[in-house]
């Protein structure tokens, strides 16, 4: 029996509806049975840069996209340039024929270096500089072609259904793409039809329009297109499965662990998460009145924080949610939660950087910065995690920790699980445990908000809360919180918050630390979004007979050092992957374990890791012939 | 049992500089809250960075000492989560008008129900007496190794011009006068400012007392008087009437020109007050209706240690 595993691209201009298109495809073959596994890569601009979307189509969960496209559906030239060479031999590009003999100078949105890189291929290869150059090469490389004038598709259309809006709508350019691939492989045709009704339930006469178009451009492909070995028929579908995009994993754990206020400021990738939020802020409650989330747009991080701060002060589940120069900003305000012993919850979703870096591109930069924010010591959690699925149920633990722990709690994200759009089992809030530690419902009389308490963690009180008086200030201070320059208070106060470290270590089930995947002679040691792709690799791998390990830390602040080298124990080879540049979870791994690492695997190009680069790296390290540093390059 | 004013009162030593101004701004906030009679576990003191940002543990309500700058941020914070504490900021005059001058503008766009107190000196006493934001330029204090390179901030102006809808002058040596406007500040509906004007004896030898008190100034009679003088004394009218557009913009250009007056004559009192803007409670609760009967920090988020929010529509809407 085959395995199905298609990956299937659309790309255009930002606006054109790429993103669109890439949801009723993507839903489409989610509701005939496949598993999805969707990226979105887009440039920091509003309209008219380059943007796509791959949706990798299975019918086995997979958790990483992959370097070769089964199908792609362009219609511009841009998309055409950029992606011709990832379509494998078999493959198909499904493209506007209106686009001719476009040349690459024309296309003003292709930058220097890219058409200095594409130029040279095509110099060597003796083709010219235009779409048919290219789609020449494509052919060459066995890629089957089907040209459509997308134009004279909705001409024909708009005769047909007699509705001469229709003509000249390019902006059903996406659903064209779309019905013609869909056709092409011939997906059962109800299901098309079945979600753009449910996409657009609330216009109807758009929804009416665009089954038109769908349903002209599905019979076009089924009629006109021929020679293609792919096919997606459908199968069986898992019960319970849902379609989820990754920002939707925290922000729907958030509402189910009883987040009740999150101030945001807006960046990129991290603001979809608060206005979905935002869009749902009224919540149903079980056996109660409604339940509310207030989600305030602030006038910048720093606000975000304190008010935050503020919120948490109250009792109240409180975060905010930002990326890396957001975050930034908020640590000073980080370190006052961690003086104040304060639970607050801060989802990063990180993105390259340094400095602006790339805005609306992925990286796992900010590792090494989140356990080290703010001055001062104090004690903090940095917790990863690995998927969306994952994201929902971590950020229930991760509030959890806050309250129990009394620290500040960073739950680290980034835009790869932000853009991405997978299936996954349907989350279970029953499994959501809401644990608020020693926060109190009744005080006594003389109460001491920071007093000295066995386990080093004091009951808290809430601003508002009868006899429950207590003071804060960023200032070392006694129990009741007045500034004290005591030197050995000083060092009580010190010791006792600072004794939360190994508190955490102690308490959060270790399995909630480490996930580990066995242990072989060559082990992986990875974190956050980067564990998708390696562990589809590993899985290629397996086939192959190779067996390699892989340990998943989310409990990245404190490390847990000592269970990591008791799973470890002496004679591995270690290979560090992750998505930034100098490696950073190899260098908390050294310093918490007192090991080399071996081999590191790395990308920084803004994109995320395919498993396709993941498996041949790990091959070149099997076979002794990889670089200690292992770069990965894939992907426009 | 009734509150008596020492009930407001903590026994943290207070270790501000003799003749210091700032004592008569923490007397007329305790007398104020004693007077209003407010318990003592609603009330929320938040303060900044600097010799005025010990006052939340002068105060014995509950008391948060944030950072420099971002006061009124972990104040909206708090009042937002919980509408039902009394929430007071206080700050120094390079707290809120300069590092937390953003939070400032856009917390007056916000108009949450709170108050904002500056204690204006001029200088950054605890770091030696630098120059401040409402320090004028070319003056120098003395501690400044030349005069003072920058023009100064307009507080009231600025205030006028964010959106507070509540906006007034006291003076720290006039602490009867001082305790009726808090008192004011407290009880208007969205986001009150108080600017005090607060000698620092120590660093801030220009507007010192007795040149508040006029001692410089001698009329043709040989008669001294004070440069500091009652708005509410001269008739002037600060509140907006009715919500009508050539009333608020009267009433928002005459405070404004009252406030750019200073020098021989420095208006105290009432500039602005604006009862009828929404304020942020409001804008919340008609987003969420149930918002100020079950505000973040009163929601019951969980049922025998389990999740009782109920996300299953949206669930369902996600499921293929």
């Amino acid at each position: 029996m085959s395995f199905v595993d298609f990956s299937w691209l659309i790309g255009g201009p930002q606006g054109s509806g790429i993103e669109s298109g890439a949801n009723i495809f993507s839903k489409v073959c989610a509701e005939m049975g496949y598993q999805i596994f969707g990226k979105r890569e887009f440039y920091s601009n509003i309209k008219g840069e380059h943007s796509y979307f791959t949706v990798r189509v299975a019918d086995k969960k997979i958790h990483s996209n992959v370097n070769d496209v089964t199908l792609m559906a362009a219609f511009d030239a841009e998309t055409i340039f950029r992606h011709f060479n990832e379509v494998i031999s078999g493959g198909g590009i499904i493209y506007d024929s209106d686009l001719g003999d476009t040349p690459t100078d024309s296309v003003h949105t292709l930058d220097a270096p890219f058409k200095e890189r594409l130029h040279k291929e095509l110099e060597s290869k003796n083709k010219s500089f235009t779409i048919s150059g290219v789609l020449e090469i494509a052919k060459d490389n066995g890629v089957k072609l089907f040209p459509v004038s997308f134009k004279s598709l909705l001409e024909s259309l708009s005769e047909e259904t007699e509705n001469p809006r229709l003509k000249g709508l390019i902006r059903m350019f996406n659903v064209i793409g779309v019905s013609l691939s869909l056709g092409l492989v011939k997906m059962p045709p109800d299901s098309l039809q079945k979600t753009i009704e449910t996409i657009f339930s609330k216009k109807p006469e758009i929804a009416k329009i665009n089954q038109q178009t769908a349903n002209y451009s599905y019979n076009y492909a089924s009629a006109k297109f021929e020679n293609f070995d792919h096919t997606l028929p459908g199968v069986q579908k898992e019960p319970g499965t849902i379609l989820i995009q990754g920002f939707q994993g925290t922000a729907l754990g958030k509402m189910a662990c009883g987040c009740r206020l999150q101030p945001y400021y807006p960046i990129t990738p991290a603001s979809d998460e608060s206005v979905y939020l935002e869009s749902n802020e009224i919540l149903e409650i079980i056996d109660e009145r409604p339940g509310s989330t207030a989600v305030i747009q602030t006038e910048d991080e720093i606000c975000a924080m304190g008010m935050t701060i503020g919120g948490a002060l109250t009792g109240t589940r409180s975060a905010t949610c930002t990326s890396g120069p957001g975050f930034a900003l908020m640590t000073e305000m980080l370190g006052w939660a961690g003086m104040n012993e304060v639970p607050v919850v801060i989802t990063n979703y990180q993105r390259s950087g340094p400095s602006t870096g790339l805005p609306t591109r992925h990286g796992q930069d900010d590792l090494l910065f989140a356990v080290y924010a703010g001055h001062g010591d104090f004690p903090k959690i940095v917790y990863a995690s690995g998927d969306v699925e994952e994201s929902f149920y971590d950020t229930g633990n991760c509030f959890n920790y806050a309250d129990v722990f009394q620290v500040p709690v960073i739950h680290m994200m980034d835009k790869f699980h932000a853009s991405s759009v997978i299936t996954c089992k349907r989350f279970d809030p029953q499994k959501i445990i809401i644990n608020r530690g020693k926060l109190l419902e009744k005080v006594d009389d003389g109460y001491r908000r920071f007093e000295f308490t066995d386990d080093g963690v004091s009951p808290r009180s809430r601003l508002g809360l009868d006899n429950g008086i207590f003071w804060n200030t960023g200032d070392e201070s006694d129990e009741f919180g007045h500034i004290s320059e005591d030197p050995i208070l000083r060092v009580k106060m010190m010791d006792k918050r600072m004794s939360r470290l190994d508190l955490i270590l102690k308490n959060i089930p270790v399995e909630e630390q480490v996930v580990s995947f066995g242990v072989e002679e060559y082990t992986i040691i990875s974190w956050g979004s980067t564990i998708g792709p390696v562990r589809d690799a590993l899985d290629l791998l397996k086939k192959e007979g190779i067996s390699i390990g892989l340990i998943q830390l989310k409990l990245l602040n404190p490390f847990p050092g000592d269970y990591v080298n008791s799973l470890l124990k002496n004679n591995k080879t270690i290979i560090d992957v992750e998505a930034n540049h100098s490696g950073q979870l190899g260098k908390l791994f050294k310093q918490n374990t007192g090991r080399d690492v071996d081999y590191f695997i790395l990308k920084y190009t803004g994109r995320a890791m395919t498993s396709t680069e993941v498996y041949d790296s790990l091959k070149k390290i099997i076979q002794n012939k990889a670089n200690k540093r292992e770069i990965l390059m894939h992907g426009a | 049992m009734a509150l008596k004013l020492s009930d407001y009162k903590t026994d943290v030593h207070n270790d501000w500089c003799p003749g210091c101004g700032d004592f008569g701004i923490v007397n007329a906030i305790q007398m104020a809250l004693a007077e209003m009679g407010i318990e003592r576990d609603k009330a929320v003191m938040f303060s900044g960075i600097g010799c005025s940002g010990k006052t939340s543990h002068f105060i014995n309500t509950y008391g948060v000492h944030t950072l420099h700058g971002r006061v009124l941020t972990f104040a909206q914070g708090a009042k937002i989560a919980n509408p039902e504490l009394t929430v007071v900021a206080v700050g120094g005059d390079g707290d809120g008008l300069g590092i937390g001058a953003g939070h400032f503008v856009a917390a007056g766009r916000r108009n949450v129900d709170m108050t904002y107190i500056i204690f204006d000196n001029g200088v950054y006493g605890l770091t030696k007496g630098q120059a401040s934001p409402t320090l004028k330029l070319g003056e120098k204090t003395k501690s400044l190794p030349s005069p003072n390179t920058n023009s100064n901030v307009n507080p009231i102006g600025l205030a006028i011009a964010s959106g507070f809808t509540f906006v007034a002058r006291g003076y720290s040596y006039d602490v009867r006068h001082l305790k009726d406007l808090i008192i004011q500040a407290v009880r208007h509906k969205g986001l009150s400012f108080l600017d005090v004007l607060q000698p620092c004896p120590t660093y801030n030898d220009l507007n010192t007392r007795d040149w508040y008190a006029g001692t410089d100034l001698v009329d043709e009679a040989q008669k001294r008087h004070s440069r500091i003088y009652k708005l509410e004394e001269q008739g002037f009218e600060p509140v907006v009437h009715y919500d009508s557009e050539p009333e608020v913009n009267e009433k928002l250009s005459q405070a404004l020109i009252k406030s750019l007056e200073w020098g021989a004559k420095i208006p105290i009192g009432v500039f602005y007050k604006n009862p009828l803007v929404s304020t942020y409670t409001q804008r919340l609760q008609d987003k969420i209706p149930n918002y100020l009967e079950n505000p973040p920090a009163k929601q019951n988020i969980s049922k025998n240690g389990h999740s009782n929010t109920d996300i299953s529509m949206i669930l369902d809407s996600l499921e293929v």
